[in-house]
């Protein structure tokens, strides 16, 4: 599914890089804790996190996660966003805590 | 309605920083406390997370602290004072998101930069004094319904 | 839902199960590794599913109220996590999936999330 369909259906605000709701999304993972993205995330993931921390864009990048969606209305602090523009990650945001975004993206991957 | 109590009840706990192992043992015996009190649920709830979230701040940043608790038939006050770094923009740290903890403190799912906005959330009065270098000193009053 | 029923969907193993506790009825489901995120969106009576397994994860469901813990990726606490989980009386399951497949299957099953109350 693409990364732009599911910023569709569940009405995700694009906070970075357009170009990238392009990109394939087959699978997704959830943590809050950098190490364990590393280590068990694969590449067209998208990751759901409350983690706003700019060292999730490098962790993305690294591992060939397309799309991060920052869930709980979380501000994302402005260094974060600069260097997702510039990594061409796609950070996109939801009121939605992690619980409920992860069940609705389950069901439409399935 | 307040509480049946006379005068104030108090009590100190002594913080030591880094000792995660031990970390929240103050805020769950202060919840023991306002439970035994007979004190409302969601103020209990208030309170420790407000003691909890201040607890933390000081294990992760501070060498030591002291944690002080004054319970009325009103409503009860936390102090927590630490020896710790400081803050050096108090405005800055009060932004959800904001945090300057280390990549560990993180990974042990702390330093999410929630901790203080967190403290504000929970309290009817929330007070706090940072001197860079010396430490940190917080002041939150929850009032009774 | 219950919590046998969460145990059997999650097809988790029951690490702490206080002898006394009768089945508990989950009324709602929190996905997280950051404590303050437990703290700050606490709710009554929710499960928190989680991949860390140090003590004051304890402390924590402790004080947001939380029921029960689930780790996931096959994670178990230490000895001293597992006792205290025990004085408090908050059982704990161990899933092999990961937080984003339990909490899938859980929404799927129809439990929801926690409420800011």
């Amino acid at each position: 599914m693409k990364l732009s369909d599911i910023v569709k259906e569940l009405s995700l605000e694009i906070k970075t890089y357009k170009d990238g709701l392009q990109n394939n999304v087959t699978g997704a993972y959830v943590s809050d804790l950098l190490s364990d993205v590393m280590a068990n995330s694969k590449e067209g993931n998208i990751w759901i996190t409350l983690q706003t921390h700019m060292n999730i864009v490098a962790v993305a990048s690294l591992k060939g996660i397309k799309g991060i969606v920052i869930v709980s209305n979380r501000q994302i602090p402005e260094e974060t966003l600069k260097k997702a523009e510039d990594e061409k990650i796609t950070i996109t945001t939801t009121s939605m805590p992690a619980f409920e975004i992860a069940g609705k993206i389950y069901l439409l991957l399935k | 309605m307040p509480l049946n109590i006379d005068g104030t009840i108090d009590g100190t706990f002594q913080l030591i920083g880094g000792n995660f192992t031990t970390a929240g043992e103050a805020s769950t015996q202060l919840k023991l406390k306002l439970s035994e009190l007979g004190v409302d649920e969601t103020i209990i709830r208030r309170a420790t997370i407000a003691t909890f979230e201040a607890e933390m701040n000081v294990i992760i940043y501070a060498a030591a602290g002291w944690l002080h608790y004054y319970i009325t038939s009103r409503s009860i006050t936390i102090k927590i004072a630490d020896m710790g770094p400081g803050i050096e923009n108090i405005e800055l740290a009060m932004q959800e998101g904001y945090s300057t903890a280390p990549d560990w403190v993180r990974e042990m799912g702390w330093g999410a930069g929630m901790g203080l906005p967190n403290m504000k959330k929970n309290s009817d009065l929330f007070k706090i004094d940072s001197v860079v270098g010396e430490g940190t000193t917080v002041e939150m009053v929850i009032n009774f319904p | 839902m219950t919590l046998s029923k969460i145990t059997e969907i999650l097809e988790a193993t029951v690490i702490v199960r206080p002898a006394d506790l009768e089945d508990l009825n989950i009324r709602s489901a929190c996905s997280a590794d950051l404590m303050s995120d437990v703290l700050y969106y606490h709710s009554i009576d929710s499960l928190l599913i989680t991949g860390l397994t140090q003590i004051n994860v304890i402390r924590t469901a402790e004080i947001a109220g939380t029921k029960a813990i689930v780790f996931v990726l096959n994670k178990k606490p230490d000895e001293r996590t597992v006792e205290l989980a025990g004085q408090k009386k908050i059982p704990l399951l161990s899933t092999p999936f990961c937080m984003y497949t339990a909490s899938g299957k859980l929404y799927q099953a129809g439990l929801r999330s926690s409420l800011n109350d």
